[in-house]
């Protein structure tokens, strides 16, 4: 239709109005990506410049066999992908696509000869211009061509008893088998290969060692000297993806008087030994820091300054009282990124997160606590294919399917917000037996904090500091005191919770 | 020399397309006439009339907790876009009494597009989060005032997305998610729309 490349031009001409200059900086590189498809992996080099990851243009013309024009005349750039084109324009963070803008999160930058874009290129840009097989995995700094097959797989090991069991989360479900040869066990999955982050060995005597397999996509568990037998169990796992529980069983017939106490494992104690030993880490972020004052009251009291105070009193309140392991996203006066605290409790395993925050208001008068969770309208389809993905299998260019839920890793909070719900509204009741509320105790927006999360997550407004009354109280030892006594009774009957219907469900 | 003469060629069809497009949507607008002479004198530039909608635009409520609708007046605008802007525009300047603002005073808005699936690019100034007082609930405002204040006016919008400084953004003030378009979302507004004047 003549519109669209009426359209098409136009947005071309906007951009080019637009243009206006960006100094390049110097770049640092980054860890490189891995481009898999069906020729094999090639690595693809990526840079920090101003702050953002980077690939070279001509990176990626020749992995994904694209030409890039550049138009001196027009001071634009075109990428084309057989009959499609993409057009960039120095100084702008949009790209087009048939007339359709695609947002970036950087303007494309030069550096001597060559042209650098923006890592979301590829997904958001080149991936719809080749047909839409290209996939963007940021946490695994993967990027997946083709019918490529490489289920993401989460594993975690404990020790129970005179059992060891390794749990392994698997999005989305993946057929798999797991048979014993010797010493070692193997799980082979239907896949071309894995993107795996496995566990240490929690109990050596019966699990040597967790490790990839000899074949591609496998995993093999190499058995310790006190191996009997084991048992495996499938369950549908969080919405989407699949749970393989294998229990590595010791021997308990020979002469053993009792079972030795298994050796403490290294760090804080966990809370193994109690009944209830679902919960065991948790990560408490401290709204904002550093260079991010946050709120400021009229008084000058600021967020960073009381999030980390209360953050500080919560960890020797939770490790002390419940035996969690705590992990701070800043233990100072620090910038932290916001994705660097949802991936440091996706990396540490945490089971809960909670952000505490101060709130504000142009209204003086405004007071009370909030409890929010993520909501899942503003992210539209994408999300409800997460949350929702009972193994979506979609036919992709070239043959073959591919679960559609595997593209969205960054939104991993879609598959808990049950979970996160019932965190909030049990905060929230102890919170209210504590301090004063809001009208809207409890609330859903899409805050960027949550929506990476792999487990369940809430952001905790504790007062608003621009009422002169809370910012005194904020600043307190005694309703500090309130807030952490609040969130420790609540994540200890959410633990407490969990753990029953997580017992119920398992027989 | 050809390639310059085929820009311009190029640049007129744009505008005449734009123009074409836009008009053909415009007429959807809820425009209503110049105020009756009789009634409101003062109201009458020296120029002529001025055409105005009435434009639902979104401020803070008293108790800071809410973020009403209120009907007020913005200049028409001929295309889409261009009533994009003025809403906005307007929806930047002070609140009418007693509403409080969502949006930094002196917010400058710096550029307005919209793409072809209907998503709004509205280009915000970095006063916008310099200025910006903090707390996830007046970020929630902020970010809503000016989602709403289009999706609502002109159905021919269904999703926004703010840029600040003409970059994409992760968050305005470190909690809402600004990475992706954003649909209307009135939890915030209360159930009844109120009306200055």
């Amino acid at each position: 239709m003549s519109s669209r490349r009426f359209c098409s031009a136009a947005a071309a001409l906007l951009i080019a109005l637009l243009h206006s200059a960006s100094a390049a900086q110097p770049p640092a590189s980054a860890a490189p990506y891995t481009v898999l498809s069906r020729d094999g992996r090639r690595p693809l080099a990526a840079r920090i410049m101003s702050g953002q990851e980077m690939f070279a243009l001509d990176d990626l013309a020749r992995l994904f066999n694209v030409v890039v024009r550049e138009d001196t005349a027009a001071g634009g750039l075109t990428v084309t992908a057989g009959t499609e084109t993409i057009a960039l324009s120095p100084g702008q963070s949009l790209a087009s696509l048939n007339g359709r803008l695609i947002s970036l999160p950087a303007p494309p930058l030069r550096e001597g000869r060559t042209w650098y874009v923006p890592v979301d290129f590829v997904g958001r840009a080149l991936g719809p211009a080749l047909g839409g097989h290209v996939e963007l995995r940021k946490p695994s700094r993967l990027i997946l061509v083709g019918d490529i097959r490489a289920p993401r797989i989460v594993g975690r090991m404990e020790t129970l008893g005179s059992l060891a069991r390794l749990t392994l989360d698997i999005a989305p479900a993946t057929p798999h088998t797991v048979t014993q040869e010797g010493t070692k066990l193997t799980v082979r999955f239907e896949a071309d290969m894995l993107d795996a982050a496995l566990p240490a060995t929690a109990s050596p005597d019966l699990v040597a060692n967790v490790r990839p397999g000899d074949l591609p996509a496998s995993i093999a568990i190499d058995l310790g000297p006190r191996f009997a037998s084991f048992r495996t169990t499938d369950t549908p796992g969080d919405r989407g993806g699949a749970r393989l529980v294998i229990d590595v069983m010791a021997q308990t017939t020979d002469a053993q008087p009792q079972p030795t106490t298994p050796p403490p494992p290294e760090g804080p104690p966990l809370i193994d030994l109690a009944p209830s030993g679902t919960l065991r880490a948790i990560v408490i972020d401290a709204g904002h820091g550093g260079a991010e004052d946050g709120a400021r009251g009229a008084s000058g009291a600021l967020e960073k300054q009381i999030t980390l105070s209360v953050a500080r009193r919560l960890k020797a309140a939770l490790e002390g009282r419940l035996g969690l392991r705590v992990i701070l996203t800043r233990d100072a006066d620090a910038t932290v990124g916001l994705d660097e605290r949802a991936a440091l409790a996706n990396n540490n395993k945490a089971d809960l997160f909670v952000s505490l925050h101060v709130n504000a208001s142009p209204r003086a008068g405004t007071a009370g606590a909030e409890v929010f969770y993520l909501s899942l309208d503003e992210y539209g389809d994408a999300a409800e294919r997460v949350a929702h993905a009972d193994s979506d299998l979609l036919p992709v260019f070239g043959g073959g399917t591919r679960d559609i839920e595997l593209i969205l890793w960054d939104m991993a909070q879609a598959r808990y917000i049950k979970e996160s719900a019932a965190l909030a509204q049990s905060i929230e009741a102890s919170l209210r037996q504590r301090v004063p509320m809001s009208a809207r105790a409890i609330q859903q927006a899409p805050f960027r904090v949550l929506v990476g999360a792999n487990m369940p997550a809430v952001l905790v407004e504790m007062g608003f500091i621009t009422n002169p009354a809370q910012e005194k109280q904020l600043q307190s030892d005694e309703f500090q005191n309130l807030v952490v006594q609040a969130l420790v009774e609540s994540i200890s009957r959410f633990r407490d919770a969990r753990s029953s219907t997580r017992l119920t469900g398992a027989r | 020399m050809i390639r310059r003469t085929a820009i311009g060629a190029l640049a007129v069809l744009v505008v005449v397309a734009l123009v074409w497009m836009l008009a053909a949507i415009a007429p959807r607008l809820p425009v209503r006439s110049s105020p009756a002479a009789a009634s409101q004198p003062a109201a009458a530039t020296p120029a002529g009339p001025e055409r105005k909608i009435k434009a639902t635009l979104y401020y803070v409520s008293e108790d800071g907790l809410s973020l009403p609708g209120v009907q007020r007046e913005v200049p028409f605008a001929d295309s889409i876009a261009e009533q994009a802007r003025r809403i906005i525009e307007a929806q930047l300047t002070d609140p009418p009494a007693p509403y409080g603002s969502p949006v930094p005073a002196g917010t400058p808005l710096r550029s307005l597009f919209i793409g072809q699936r209907g998503e709004a690019f509205v280009d915000l100034g970095g006063d916008v989060r310099t200025k910006h007082p903090g707390g996830a609930l007046g970020e929630l405002f902020t970010v809503y005032a000016i989602v709403n204040s289009l999706t609502v006016n002109l159905p021919a919008i269904t999703r926004v997305q703010i840029l600040i400084d003409g970059k994409e953004v992760d968050t305005l003030a470190g909690h809402v998610d600004l990475r992706h378009p954003l649909q209307k979302n009135l939890k915030w507004t209360e159930l009844q729309t109120e009306t200055d004047k």
